[in-house]
């Protein structure tokens, strides 16, 4: 009976809301509010992120040292060597802006992660081969503590070139000046191209240059990653945000001969969020142009080219985007395990891609037949009117062929003579230039980065002279021009 | 072994595993805007050990552990130099003979019994005599010989034999080296290193005399059997060991192979 009357009781008392839902006071919710609290102080104790009237921990910092605009394989390679080489630690503040997190239409992913060293200019043979160097030892220079080591899952298979009998010439005074420079390249005559590849049919090909080391294909995301994560544990600040104004002052000069020049020099960045009409305004003392395809119009931003034809102010960055199509297709009866990448006389070009009979290749077009480059839709017409009659020609078993898939990616084109651009501009006095590669920036990457490091920190290239590459040459007309274009 | 001790203290905990998580595929890297880079804190201390846990936490014993890393990272290029003193005197197959005995392996000369790395005095004795022949075979097993090591035998005039079995840095990058003893290699054997991939494989048909070569036991080979098949297309006159066609494929379920057996 008692038993009964306690549970009556209890029942209406404590018991029916349990212990824990007793009170309705300053102690309801303990544990949340623990929480909590924990949280407020941790943010407002020193070295938290506590900003005492608004919350801009999505902005930018109002402050940067050097702004890297673009975060692709090659702005990310300019903040690594800012960081690795800079005089002090975190002597220097950098940040690196990029406007598309996922990355759906930069050109390094798009790529097909080819290094090759058969140019045939010295400094573009230098480059690929310190970027080599750098992708052998990867994990010395881009190893984070307590993070897994990177694969780049080089392919050291290596290119082959092959030459008709106007460019024969041409190509035995390249592969001259490449091994010079250090390349293991040599020179297949088309009887022992044969011998080696029975599979090419070697009509038309006088001769060949074969790259026997340090030349393959890699993977492109690998690196870009790479850089990013060092380069982050290293202290470079990030923000995902597109830059719409380079605010500059501008200080009229007289030069030697009595002229007055307008030497500009930029002072704010606008960042604006993703998404949103906010901006940050950053100042900075140097801006670095790495935006790839679209560096023409990030320039116009800074005025570059906005001045009477003919001129130095005038002088527009001539890099455009230019679409670029590469098919998969699968074929079983293909080249084996051995088939490098080879680039036809026609221009053609493919590779092998995995182990199960899966190729992937293209073809640059000639300048009247550039596709539209609004947006990356793939014409599999040009796959059957450009690309696969020249690579049944070069390879009888590609007559049968089933193409997978494809996609298309932008080449960042520099219109006048297909090279790099490294350097600073002669007017804007701080904004350099790492763009234009037309192709073969992921290859050239690690290399530009350490040069554009080393010409802002110390004035000058150290390891590999890039001075022909500089801005200069637009205004005077000096081109340099490469033989070897994929 | 206090080198085994000092790199499980010292090496970040997955590279002791190998090749087996890479940063291939990853996404979401970065940290947003926040400035400091934290280390992930998923690792459980118990994992790190001691050192581990206590450098991510002081800045000096971090620093303690990246000299002892770099350290580490010296002595193996130290292990792997050029012998280039030794070639210039006494020609390259004594200073590559000197390399393999002095990182642990054996050598044997033209006509002559193999010499292993207990015979190192008297080698270094007889090196005069020496100095004429020719290195044919060379086993380099569970040295830890890598890119740069190499230089020291690739450019052997008359090597026939090159075994690299169990050789924890021989990579991709250095089966690539291997083109410039095209002309004498007849038997390679490269079973049970651990970062050679099919990658590195497809550059042996440069190899145009090899006539054996064993690829057993190469972990980091994402398929076995198609592999083999494939180094085999691409080697015809070679005898290749290694893995099994059917490595890799799934054996049949019972429906399966009663339907074999009835159709």
């Amino acid at each position: 009976m008692f038993h009964r009357v306690l549970l009556l009781g209890l029942s209406r008392g404590l018991l029916s809301r349990g212990l824990r839902t007793r009170s309705r006071g300053p102690f309801d919710d303990k544990d949340g509010k623990w929480e909590e609290f924990k949280k407020k102080v941790q943010a407002a104790w020193p070295g938290g992120s506590w900003e005492p009237f608004s919350d801009t921990s999505h902005l930018p910092p109002e402050r940067a040292d050097v702004v890297i605009i673009g975060g692709g394989v090659i702005g990310w390679s300019v903040a690594y060597w800012l960081k690795r080489l800079e005089a002090r630690r975190n002597a220097i503040r950098v940040l690196v802006v990029e406007r598309d997190p996922t990355y759906s239409r930069a050109s390094t992913v798009l790529s097909i992660g080819g290094i090759r060293q058969q140019f045939s200019i010295p400094q573009n043979i230098q480059l690929s081969l310190f970027s080599i160097d750098f992708l052998r030892n990867i994990n010395e220079y881009l190893a984070v503590p307590d993070e897994p080591p990177l694969d780049v899952q080089f392919n050291p298979s290596g290119y082959l070139l092959l030459a008709s009998e106007e460019n024969a010439s041409v190509m035995e005074h390249n592969v001259k000046v490449q091994r010079q420079e250090g390349a293991k390249v040599c020179l297949l005559s088309p009887k022992q191209l044969k011998n080696k590849f029975p599979w090419i049919n070697t009509d038309g090909v006088a001769l060949a240059s074969y790259g026997i080391e340090n030349e393959g294909w890699f993977d492109p995301w690998c690196l870009l990653q790479g850089l990013r994560r060092k380069a982050l544990s290293m202290g470079v600040y990030f923000s995902h945000g597109e830059v719409t104004e380079l605010v500059s002052s501008v200080r009229p000069m007289v030069t030697s001969s009595g002229e007055q020049v307008n030497i500009k020099r930029i002072y704010e960045v606008h960042v604006k969020v993703n998404n949103s009409l906010e901006y940050q305004p950053v100042e900075c003392a140097i801006v670095i142009n790495a935006a790839g395809a679209w560096s023409g119009q990030l320039s116009e931003l800074a005025g570059i080219g906005i001045g009477p034809p003919g001129s130095l102010q005038g002088t527009r960055l001539p890099v455009e985007p230019r679409k670029r199509f590469v098919y998969v297709w699968h074929c079983p009866q293909g080249p084996g395990l051995e088939a490098p990448l080879i680039t036809d006389t026609s221009g053609t070009y493919f590779r092998r891609e995995g182990l199960g009979g899966h190729y992937l290749g293209g073809c640059s077009p000639t300048e009247e037949e550039e596709p539209d480059n609004g947006d990356l839709e793939v014409d599999h017409n040009f796959f059957q009117e450009r690309v696969w009659p020249h690579l049944a020609q070069r390879v009888p078993a590609f007559n049968t062929l089933k193409v997978r898939s494809a996609w298309a990616g932008y080449y960042d084109y520099n219109t006048f003579d297909q090279n790099g651009i490294v350097g600073p501009h002669p007017l804007v006095s701080n904004m350099y230039f790492a763009t234009g590669f037309s192709g073969h920036g992921l290859q050239h990457a690690p290399a530009v980065g350490r040069a554009v490091a080393e010409i802002l920190l110390n004035g000058h290239f150290n390891t590999i002279d890039l001075n022909p590459f500089s801005f200069n040459r637009f205004y005077l007309g000096e081109k340099v021009l490469e033989h070897n274009i994929i | 072994m206090n080198d085994l001790k000092l790199l499980r203290a010292c090496c970040p905990a997955s590279w002791r595993r190998g090749p087996s998580r890479t940063l291939s595929s990853q996404s979401s890297l970065g940290q947003g805007p926040n400035p400091k880079y934290d280390l992930s804190q998923g690792d459980p201390d118990s994992k790190k050990g001691l050192l581990g846990s206590m450098t991510s936490r002081f800045y000096d014993v971090q620093q303690l552990r990246e000299w002892i890393f770099s350290f580490w990272s010296w002595n193996l290029y130290r292990k792997n130099k050029t012998f280039s003193y030794t070639a210039k005197h006494f020609g390259p197959n004594v200073a590559a003979a000197y390399f393999v005995l002095t990182q642990g392996g054996a050598v044997r000369f033209q006509g002559q019994e193999w010499i292993g790395a207990q015979d190192m005095r008297q080698f270094l004795r007889n090196s005069p005599q020496l100095k004429m022949l020719l290195l044919e075979e060379v086993d380099a097993s569970g040295c830890v010989i890598n890119y740069y090591g190499l230089e020291n035998l690739v450019f052997l005039p008359a090597l026939r034999s090159l075994r690299l079995c169990g050789c924890p840095y021989v990579d991709d990058w250095c089966l690539s080296r291997l083109h410039s003893l095209s002309s004498c290699l007849q038997e390679l054997s490269l079973a049970g290193c651990p970062r050679v991939t099919e990658r590195g494989l497809a550059c042996l048909h440069h190899l145009g005399n090899l006539q054996r070569l064993d690829i057993s036991d190469l972990p980091a080979v994402s398929n076995k059997g198609l592999t083999q098949i494939l180094v085999e297309e691409m080697l015809p006159d070679c005898e290749v060991v290694g893995a099994d066609y059917a490595d890799g494929l799934e054996p049949l379920s019972e429906e399966e192979e009663e339907e074999k057996a009835a159709g």
